[in-house]
């Protein structure tokens, strides 16, 4: 198996600078060989500029994966939306060759040409296939006992044809990761449903876009949790910054904690909230803070 | 990018093309009962399958937009037709006809400018500090050359055309 390169996005490294940090802690922690893919751009973002131009969106996106291939490591992505964008335009380009063609003769003005020789991986399902719930509890410093709402938005489990991670109606592999840290993984209605944020929806109809997360926000609070926990910046935007941009709009305060699965990891590995950006939310609950920090 | 001035029957033409995996729909309906978005917008998925072929008047209902791209009804779909897909290439024409909402052009213009769809900010770059992080992340932010070569790839790609091609509006109405 080939060594990893962190590919950041967008979001995670712009707006919520604290996953970046989480997960740079938890593989160090866990002497995972990643190093940080430099001079990556946008995956380019799936709804929108898949919607847009294919051409462009391939050769951006081809641009970034040749960045790991001449490393000969494969990307490791920390968002639903780069690895949908960076695992089809992979699977795209090595698959159909008259797009490859297309794509190269477009790299080739940089210099690069697309191999086709690495795989795309996405962080929960790389620490699901390849470390496993029971080699992820030997780590935990601190066992989390709270009570937690996961969502794994869509584009980690669909195209179910192309991301090969099982049925995308019942998953469990998510729900048996953030278990395996002393959690509890709380089962509520609707819970595999969209946060409204993809396919262009959030930046261009934000109304819209809220109406399905205040949807899913509300079916949460009403199991009783402490917190969400995501796979994805842009769910976890959606949901953080939505609740506020929904206050703002209805007067409903939900004030549920977000928190990246890097995050909720690094809690269990024993960092601080603070260290993991976790106060640098829109929502900031300092119960949950307390929560943590005393042990429950 | 289209230089000179497409018909309607033109651009119904390469719909057809583009779409003709949903001319094995059977109105089934199964995609609007797993969408949801049409959960809570005027989204209505069924319908735009059956116009994809049909008509160009979708190319201008908002509703093409309100699509998240959860896959939920591809995933569903009893005629295995890739409805997201169609999603795609339908939007695409349309925004290559310069059919395009204005925050996507904004959007576009940062890609453009910065690399990122997403750009850094003043209050960020000093949570990145804080943190502990470089003020500017590993990206095309720290790496000007790189920058340039996203700039040269987006330009053989024609995409600025894309933004400076803009002709017309979204309308919100239903598209009957």
């Amino acid at each position: 198996m080939k060594g990893l390169s962190l590919f950041l996005g967008c979001v995670i490294p712009n707006r919520y600078p604290g996953i970046e940090m989480a997960t740079k802690l938890c593989l160090a922690k866990m002497d995972i060989d990643c190093v940080e893919l430099k001079g990556a751009s946008c995956c380019p973002a799936p709804g929108l500029f898949r919607s847009f131009d294919k051409a462009s969106w391939l050769a951006l996106a081809a641009r970034n994966i040749v960045l790991s291939e001449e490393m000969d490591r494969d990307i490791l992505t920390i968002c639903n939306g780069c690895f949908s964008t960076l695992a089809d335009a992979n699977s795209i380009l090595k698959n159909d060759t008259i797009l490859r063609e297309q794509t190269n003769g477009h790299l080739a003005k940089t210099g690069r040409e697309f191999k086709g020789n690495i795989d795309i991986r996405h962080i929960i399902e790389y620490l699901y296939t390849e470390m496993g719930p029971d080699e992820i509890r030997n780590h935990v410093e601190r066992p989390l006992n709270i009570r937690v709402a996961v969502h794994y938005g869509c584009h980690l489990l669909k195209p179910s044809r192309e991301r090969g991670l099982g049925s995308f109606e019942r998953p469990e592999f998510f729900d048996e990761l953030v278990e395996c840290l002393g959690a509890t993984s709380v089962n509520y209605p609707d819970k595999n449903e969209c946060c409204g944020a993809g396919g262009g929806v959030r930046s261009a109809l934000k109304e819209d876009s809220l109406k399905l997360a205040k949807h899913k926000l509300s079916r949460i609070k009403d199991a009783g949790i402490d917190c969400i926990v995501n796979a994805c910046p842009f769910c976890h935007m959606q949901f953080d910054t939505g609740q506020e941009e929904i206050r703002q709009i209805t007067g409903i305060e939900y004030n549920i904690p977000i928190l990246h699965y890097t995050q909720l990891l690094g809690l269990a590995l024993g960092f601080s909230p603070r260290m993991l950006g976790i106060n640098l939310n829109v929502i900031t609950d300092n119960q949950f803070i307390e929560k943590i920090e005393n042990g429950q | 990018m289209p230089e000179t001035i497409t018909t309607d029957a033109e651009i119904l033409e390469r719909m057809k093309a583009a779409c003709k995996d949903t001319l094995k729909c059977m109105q089934c309906g199964v995609c609007s009962g797993s969408c949801p978005s049409g959960r809570h917008t005027a989204l209505n998925i069924r319908r735009i399958v059956r116009k994809a072929t049909r008509t160009t008047d979708i190319l201008k209902d908002e509703q093409l937009w309100m699509c998240t791209t959860c896959y939920n009804c591809q995933e569903r779909c009893p005629r295995d037709i890739d409805i997201v897909d169609v999603v795609f290439k339908l939007r695409a024409i349309a925004v290559h006809e310069g059919i395009m909402l204005p925050e996507h052009v904004k959007v576009s213009e940062l890609l453009l400018e910065y690399g990122h769809a997403v750009p850094i900010d003043e209050d960020r770059r000093k949570q990145r500090a804080e943190l502990g992080l470089d003020e500017l992340p590993q990206t095309v932010h720290s790496h000007p050359n790189d920058l340039d070569e996203v700039k040269a790839l987006l330009e053989s790609c024609g995409f600025d055309r894309i933004r400076d091609n803009r002709n017309e509006s979204v309308s919100g109405k239903e598209t009957g």
